[in-house]
C-alpha cells in the first residue's frame, strides 16, 4: 500500500481528500500546515504528498522546498491542490520541485486522474 | 410521452445517428428532450414530437438527435492509448511515410476536442522530427454545436484537469478569465467537419490513424461493422485503429486485427488474415495440411 501525507490547513477538505485517497488504496496521514508536514516526513517519508498553498505557520511552497532538502526527500510525488489557479503559481510550484498541480475544487476524478498522470496508480 | 411516441422517436434518433434507444431509456429521453423544446419555445414534449410527426421540421430532428448523443470526453482519455500512440503507432508511423513525409489523422468522434487535441500535442512534443512533414489531423463529429466548442478550443478549469497533465496545461495553454483556451498553434493543426458516421466516408480522403472511441458502443452490431468496414476502405495496409476501452473489432468485422501488446489498438487485416471460407475445399485443404 502506497502512502499519501495530506497538507491541508482545512479540516473538511483534509477529510474529503482522505476519503478520496482510501478509495484509492493509500494509507493517509494528516499535517495541518507545512512544519507538521515537515515532522511527519522527518518521522517517514510518504510515497504521495497533497499539498495546499495557503496555510498559516510555514506554507505549501516552503515546506516544498525544505522537504526536498532531507534525507530522501527527493522520492514523494508532490501534488499541489489550492485555490492559486494561474499560470505564474503553477510556474513556481513546478519549479519547486511539484509534480503535479491541482486547481480547487477538485473532485475524485481530478484526484484519480492527476495521480495515475503523476505515475502513482 | 405515450409508448408510441418513445417508439417512434427513438426509430427516428436511430435511423439518424445510430444511436440505439432501449425502452428503459424513456427517462433520458424526456430529460434530454425538454431542454430542446424550451430552447425552441415550445410548450412541452407533446409540441415536440408533433413538429416531427406532423411537419417533419429537419431542424428539430436534427437538434432532438444531437440532445440524445453523449459528449463526455476527457484529455487523453483512460491513458493508454495516447502512450502507445507516442511510442509505437507514431515512430512506424514516420517510418511507413517516410517517402512522402506526410499522414493524416481522424477523429472520427471527435466531440468538444479533447481527443484531437491530446493527439495534436503529443505530435507536437516530438518537435523538430518532423520537420519537413505535412500531417493533418481531422476531427469530425455529427454535432455541430459541440464542433463548435471544440474549434473555439476553450474548456473549464474541471474540463483541463481531467486528464490533462499540468505540464502540457503550462505550454500549450493560455488563461481567459475563468477559462482555459488551447493555442492557436494547436488549433490550426485541427480540422473540424460534420460527419455522420452512418454515411460513407470516401470524400473525407485516406487516414493513416483513425481514433474511434466510445461512440460504437451506442450503435447495434450491423452498424458497428458497417462503420469499421468502410473506415477500413480508407486505411493503408501500415493503419492503426484506436477504439474505446469498451469497444472491439472480435466480432465484429474480420477488416482488422487486434495488435499484440496494444490494448485497443488494431491493424489493417489483409488477405491472409482473412477468416478461411467455410466452403468444404477449405475444409478439406485444412484437413491436408495438418
Ligand atoms: C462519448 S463521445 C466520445 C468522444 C471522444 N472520442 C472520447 O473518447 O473521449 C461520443 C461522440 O460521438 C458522437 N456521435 C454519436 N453518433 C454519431 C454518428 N452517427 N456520427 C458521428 N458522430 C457521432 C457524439 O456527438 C459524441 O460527440
Amino acid at each position: 500500500m502506497k502512502s499519501c501525507l495530506i497538507v491541508d490547513d482545512s479540516k473538511v477538505i483534509r477529510m474529503v481528500a482522505r476519503k478520496i485517497l482510501q478509495d484509492l488504496e493509500f494509507e493517509t496521514v494528516e499535517a495541518a500546515d507545512g512544519s507538521e508536514a515537515l515532522d511527519a516526513c522527518k518521522s517517514q517519508m510518504p510515497d504521495a504528498v497533497l499539498l495546499d498553498w495557503n496555510m498559516p505557520v510555514m506554507d505549501g511552497l516552503e515546506f516544498l522546498k525544505e522537504m526536498r532538502k532531507l534525507p530522501g526527500g527527493e522520492a514523494p510525488i508532490v501534488v499541489f491542490c489550492t485555490t492559486e489557479n494561474d499560470l505564474d503559481h503553477i510556474q513556481v510550484a513546478i519549479e519547486a520541485g511539484a509534480n503535479e498541480y491541482i486547481m480547487k475544487p477538485f473532485d475524485s476524478e481530478i484526484i484519480q486522474t492527476k495521480f495515475a498522470q503523476a505515475g502513482l496508480l | 410521452m405515450t409508448p408510441d411516441d418513445f417508439d417512434f422517436i427513438s426509430k427516428l434518433v436511430n435511423e439518424r445517428s445510430g444511436l440505439v434507444l432501449t425502452p428503459d431509456k424513456a427517462y433520458l429521453l424526456e430529460s434530454r428532450l425538454m431542454p430542446v423544446a424550451r430552447k425552441r419555445g415550445m410548450k412541452g414534449l407533446e409540441e415536440l414530437i408533433s413538429a416531427i410527426r406532423l411537419r417533419s421540421e429537419e431542424d428539430v430532428i436534427r437538434d432532438v438527435t444531437e440532445a440524445m448523443t453523449t459528449n463526455e470526453s476527457f484529455f487523453f482519455r483512460d491513458i493508454k492509448p495516447f502512450d502507445i500512440f507516442r511510442e509505437h503507432t507514431l515512430p512506424e508511423l514516420l517510418e511507413a511515410c517516410a517517402g512522402k513525409k506526410s499522414f493524416r489523422v481522424w477523429c472520427a468522434a471527435a466531440s468538444s476536442g479533447q481527443e484531437p487535441y491530446s493527439l495534436a500535442m503529443v505530435i507536437k512534443e516530438l518537435g523538430s522530427q518532423l520537420d519537413g512533414w505535412r500531417y493533418e489531423i481531422v476531427g469530425t463529429d455529427i454535432s455541430t454545436e459541440i464542433l463548435d466548442k471544440a474549434k473555439a478550443g476553450t474548456y473549464s478549469q474541471f474540463e483541463v484537469q481531467r486528464g490533462l497533465p499540468v505540464q502540457l496545461l503550462m505550454k500549450y495553454f493560455e488563461k481567459a478569465d475563468d477559462q482555459w483556451r488551447i493555442s492557436e498553434d494547436l488549433r490550426k493543426m485541427v480540422q473540424y467537419k460534420e460527419f455522420n458516421l452512418l454515411e460513407d466516408p470516401k470524400a473525407l480522403g485516406t487516414f493513416d490513424v483513425v481514433f474511434c472511441r466510445n461512440v460504437l458502443i451506442y450503435f447495434d452490431q450491423p452498424t458497428k461493422g458497417q462503420v469499421l468496414e468502410r473506415m477500413s476502405a480508407l486505411m493503408p495496409s501500415h493503419g492503426k485503429l484506436f477504439l474505446g476501452g469498451a469497444e472491439t473489432v472480435l466480432g465484429v468485422t474480420d477488416k482488422f486485427k487486434p495488435i499484440s501488446g496494444q490494448r485497443g489498438v488494431y491493424g489493417v487485416a489483409d488477405a491472409t488474415d482473412a477468416k478461411p471460407a467455410p466452403a468444404p475445399a477449405a475444409a478439406g485443404a485444412q484437413a491436408a495440411a495438418s
